[in-house]
């Protein structure tokens, strides 16, 4: 590791403050102003401030990053200011206490090319995220932006393209997977004068923001990817649906046409060629079926965002009943790349089915979450406790779920797993969206396996009977097994209707709906016995089948439990063990977080009584020694 | 017209092309059970109870909805169709009052019969307006559901009874769209639609409001698709024989089947068959006929005016009584309104007897004014 050497202070620097979504709510905006205001007072002539969109791991913003040497900072506040500009900007000496402290070694890394976060991933979509001015399009153009799009309109045929993009590999980011050149083709040889190109950046699902980072840090390579797409098809007519709960996005892309068809990017008779392309913003309401290609099509058209059946595809009846193609940001955002470096050297990442990278939005019981992009392939593992950092608080893992709400649940075992479309899926589980939701051992997989339905439940559009009906009776089964009211047959009837909603549902958001509760049966079963025969919650977190008890040997009768309860239910007195009244309860946990951990006097169970006397008694517990922990 | 040739359960078919395999297998008399498909609605594939296998296919997809191709090979029944087909029905009878359907002696009990098994008179099919012409009765009868293995949603559903003409008891409804297809695509009124998501998906008007404060034109045309018991007449009955006859309000002509009893007019249906509504028809046809045709104000002989009373008279006196009157005027002293509920026909011999009798121009008629 290179430490951080002062220099004379002299030097072009340029201070790039995170203007993503989840930095802004952090206010750096406000650092923005700040430090331009600082710079300004101080009188640096050679010191540029600007921003730059999401990072990808917002969890530690706002960051910044200080280039040309590349010093990272975390979790800067306005109150840090002053400090980064009189020492760093102006005296060339990092602010040391904000540099990222490692999870695992507790080490402070001082720049951005040495946080493991960022050194394992490989980013291709992302390449640009964090690094460039999204609202200029100097700065992209900078990059080698749209060289790629003047390529195909000079030197290559719609064909050729296709070509290229079906020799890559590329398969479609927004979860299905469908080779995307193919459907490219498709739509090229669907009968028809007027085709639509449209974008798909509703990114329903829970947790997940890729689409929304890479429309908020680097727009013009969706536009780039757009319009490359579009002539290869023969489209002179796309529209951008983007949900309106991503009011950035949706600035910085309309930001983004206007700057574009300015250039002559965009427009009529694009780089002097014979094709035109005019761009549409559409903002939909927020459904996450309208993510769904079908329910998508209908929402532009003014309807009720509900999928319907295919056949037709929409490469043949598409948007307003002509071709049609959908494809997500992410696939978008790798098409410039593919023609500028080729398909071969494209396709030389990833395995052999699943080339490329891909992004997955790391959360959980996580070291570091945030947006990560990998090569196809990589193991779970890796991922998780190289470039996440591992369990925090040096608790065991127990799952991952992959694909979303309505992704699998896979246990240790498949840790060793390469990610890629084919080998999750043999697991039970799917690349989906890129959502990656790490347990650990305090998780409970029944109740996971009820949240995640939930969602889904909540989400169904209602047209088809096995996704409107069949997840609400098996929401409510879980909810009766996490009570503590299962029945034996319940598990029988959870798979049964698991696989007939999978069977029968029309689109994919009943078709992997039960997914997180078939793969929880499949490998956490025993989890749903104990529930369910034993009324046993084994990872202590179902409020109904829970206990809260003070162990009669270590209280010191403090007393913190009993002012701190919210119920008001403990029972107590100075020096008296204190004793909790279990019909009065509500399970919060509060006695178990207050008291102090050297006495470590409550205990949590499930389906077990500890033994402790019915009223409070004289403290009989040797006081511990007050430097114990 | 072009032809195309499937096989369906062995059988080799010849249909149209353009036809969907649940099409193509209704023209060779297979039966595939259905709930959501209506023949003159768009398809829809929400109850999911007409799938298929189908090769070269994944999965298992609807019939009402797959465009049948040449050389399809399909198969309507078989373990896995019939497991996932018997689960959706479940699913769907999970939702509506379903103890009657499971019974083997539906057909024999009465309103007020006891009943062995407990079931509230309210919830019983002998009650409700649609027995016995009911597609889920006999969805349930092909398929064979004796048990739910799920429990019963009985949490009361809101029932809109603000229309005049038909109620929308949303406790029978199974959400087939069949209504709100009817009105977007049949009507082209819009006035009810799904609203909300998931399991709260219900049957309502812009803004939830009732039918009667919504742009509803009343024409029924929702309640004739409904496959159920859920829009339903006011006045529900089962005549003794129909008539065909041409609506009388206005010139479009529809054809329609008057439903007797007891020598009074009990319902009416639009006529399938009819070349100017093709079965549609709007609120004065489908609710207005029986009220006045019945009705004891309405007049049944021509009346004259005699002492400034009006009297009841024959129609040869009446005429004679026209012709004398109408004989002492020339060409444009008169003027001819004739009647648009009158038929063509009618209205052709009126504008002959302005123009070449009486010798006027002076022919119009009430639809233009
Ligand atoms: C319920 C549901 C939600 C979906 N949401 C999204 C989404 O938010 N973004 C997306 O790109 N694709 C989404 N999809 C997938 C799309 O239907 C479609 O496959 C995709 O946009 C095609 O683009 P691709 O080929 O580039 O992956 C969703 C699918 C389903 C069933
Ligand atoms: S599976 Fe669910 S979301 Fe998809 S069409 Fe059916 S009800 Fe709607
Ligand atoms: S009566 Fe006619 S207008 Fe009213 S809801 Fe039914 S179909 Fe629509
Ligand atoms: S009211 Fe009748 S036609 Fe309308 S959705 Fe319900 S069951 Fe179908
Ligand atoms: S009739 Fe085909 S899905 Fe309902």
């Amino acid at each position: 590791m290179t430490a951080a050497k002062p220099d004379n202070g002299n030097k072009q620097r340029t201070i790039f403050i995170c203007q993503g979504t989840g930095c802004i709510s952090g206010k750096s905006l406000e650092i923005t102003e700040a430090l331009k205001k600082a710079v300004a007072e101080h009188g640096l002539p050679g010191v540029k401030v600007d921003f730059t969109g999401c990072h990808g791991f917002c969890e530690q913003g706002p960051v910044a990053i200080v280039e040309p040497e590349g010093i990272f900072y975390a979790c800067v506040s306005v109150a840090d200011v002053p400090e980064i500009v009189e020492s760093h900007l102006r005296d060339g000496k990092p602010v040391e206490r904000l540099f990222y402290k490692d999870p695992v070694s507790d080490e402070a890394i001082p720049y951005h090319k040495d946080i493991k976060f960022y050194n394992m991933q490989q980013r291709i979509i992302l390449r640009n995220c964090g690094r460039l001015n999204p609202e200029r399009i100097e700065d992209y153009i900078a990059t080698g932006g749209y060289e790629s799009l003047k390529k195909c309109l000079k030197e290559m045929t719609p064909e050729q393209v296709i070509e290229e993009v079906k020799r890559s590999g590329l398969r479609g980011r927004g979860g299905a997977g469908f080779p995307t050149g193919m459907k490219w083709e498709f739509c090229r040889n669907a009968p028809g004068d007027q085709k639509y190109m449209i974008c798909n950046a509703d990114e329903g699902d829970p947790g997940a923001f890729m689409d929304r980072s890479t429309m908020e840090g680097d727009p013009h390579t969706v536009l780039e990817g757009m319009t490359i797409a579009a002539y290869a098809m023969g489209s002179s007519e796309g529209y951008i649906y983007i949900r309106a709960e991503y009011p950035l996005a949706v600035k910085r892309v309309r930001l983004a046409l206007k700057q574009s068809e300015e250039k002559g990017f965009l427009g009529d008779n694009i780089m002097g060629s014979d094709f035109s392309l005019h761009i549409h913003v559409k903002e939909g309401a927020g459904a996450f079926v309208c993510g769904e290609e079908t329910a998508l099509m209908a929402s532009i058209e003014g309807k009720r965002g509900m999928p319907r059946s295919r056949p037709p595809f929409p490469a043949t009846s598409g948007l307003w009943g002509k071709p049609s193609n959908i494809n997500n940001v992410k696939s978008l955002a790798t098409v410039p790349v593919i023609i500028a470096k080729g398909a071969d050297w494209y396709a030389s990442t990833g395995t052999e089915k699943s080339k490329g990278t891909c992004v997955f939005a790391l959360t959980g019981k996580i070291a570091n979450s945030g947006l990560i992009e990998v090569p196809m392939g990589i193991p779970l593992r890796k991922i998780i406790y190289e470039i996440g950092g591992g369990i925090p608080g040096s608790k065991k893992f127990k799952a991952v779920q992959t694909g979303g709400p309505s992704g699998g649940c896979l246990p240790e075992s498949y840790l060793d797993q390469p990610v890629d479309y084919e080998s999750l899926a043999a697991a039970g589980s799917m690349m989906g969206s890129g959502g990656m939701v790490v347990m650990d051992e305090e998780t409970c997989m029944v109740d996971i396996a009820r949240y995640f339905l939930s969602f889904t439940q909540a989400e169904s559009c209602g047209k088809c009977v096995p996704c409107r009906i069949g997840t609400k009776q098996m929401l409510d089964i879980l909810e009766r097994i996490c009570r503590g009211e299962g029945q034996p047959e319940d598990i029988d009837l959870l798979q049964q209707l698991g696989e007939n909603i999978k069977a029968g549902s029309l689109c994919q958001l009943g078709q992997t709906a039960p997914n997180p509760v078939l793969t929880t049966l499949r490998y956490f079963r025993d989890e749903y016995e104990a529930h369910i025969n034993e009324k046993r919650c084994p990872a202590l977190s179902c409020v109904k089948l829970i206990s809260f008890y003070i162990l009669p040997d270590k209280c010191q009768g403090c007393g913190i439990c009993l002012r701190n309860c919210p119920a008001e239910c403990i029972a107590g007195d100075k020096r008296m063990v204190h004793v909790i009244d279990q019909e009065k309860c509500v399970r919060c946990g509060t006695c178990l977080e207050v008291c102090p951990e050297r006495f470590g006097a409550v205990v949590k169970v499930s389906a077990e009584k500890v033994d402790v006397p019915d009223e409070p008694i004289p403290v009989t517990a040797e006081k511990p020694a007050a430097s114990a922990t | 017209m072009d032809h195309i040739t499937l096989t369906i359960n062995g059988q080799e078919i010849k249909a149209t092309r353009g036809m969907t395999v649940l099409e193509a297998a209704q023209s060779a008399d297979i039966y595939v059970p259905t709930l959501c498909h209506y023949p003159d609605l768009e398809p829809y594939g929400g109850c999911r109870l007409c799938i298929v296998e189908i090769d070269k296919m994944r999965g298992l997809p609807t019939a009402c909805t797959t465009p049948a191709t040449d050389g399809m090979v399909v198969t309507t029944e078989s373990d896995a169709i019939n497991s996932v087909r018997r689960a959706s029905l479940e699913l769907i009878l999970s939702t509506h009052p379903c103890d009657c359907l499971e019974c083997h002696r539906r057909e024999r009990c009465g309103p007020y019969d006891i009943c062995l098994r407990h079931v509230a008179v309210t919830d019983r099919c002998v009650v409700c307006p649609s027995n016995n012409n009911c597609e889920l009765q006999e969805v349930v009868d092909y398929i064979g559901v004796h048990e739910l293995r799920i429990p019963r949603d009985t949490a009361p559903r809101t029932i809109d009874n603000s229309n005049p003409f038909f109620d929308l008891d949303r406790n029978r409804c199974i959400l087939c769209a069949r209504c709100v297809r009817a009105c977007q695509e049949i009507t082209g009124v819009g006035a009810i639609d799904m609203a909300y998501r998931g399991y709260g998906m219900k049957v309502a008007t812009f803004g939830d409001v009732p039918l009667l404060d919504s742009i509803c034109r009343s024409c029924g045309e929702c309640m004739v698709r409904c496959p159920v018991g859920a829009i339903t007449p006011k006045e529900p009955a089962v005549p003794e024989r129909e008539v065909k006859t041409v609506c009388t309000y206005c010139g479009v002509g529809c054809s329609m089947y008057l439903g007797v009893k007891d020598d009074k007019i009990v319902s009416v249906r639009g006529d399938e068959e009819g070349p100017a509504n093709q079965g549609r028809l709007c609120v004065k046809g489908r609710f207005g006929i029986a009220e006045f045709v019945n009705s004891s104000e309405r007049l049944t002989t021509p009346l004259i005016r005699k002492d400034g009373r009006l009297v009841e008279a024959s129609w040869d006196e009446a005429l004679a009584l026209v012709a004398d009157k109408l004989g002492k005027y020339r060409g444009d002293e008169v003027a001819v309104i004739s009647s648009a509920k009158s038929t063509t026909e009618d209205n052709y011999v009126m504008q002959k007897l302005a123009r070449v009798v009486l010798g006027t121009n002076n022919v119009d008629h009430c639809a233009r004014l």
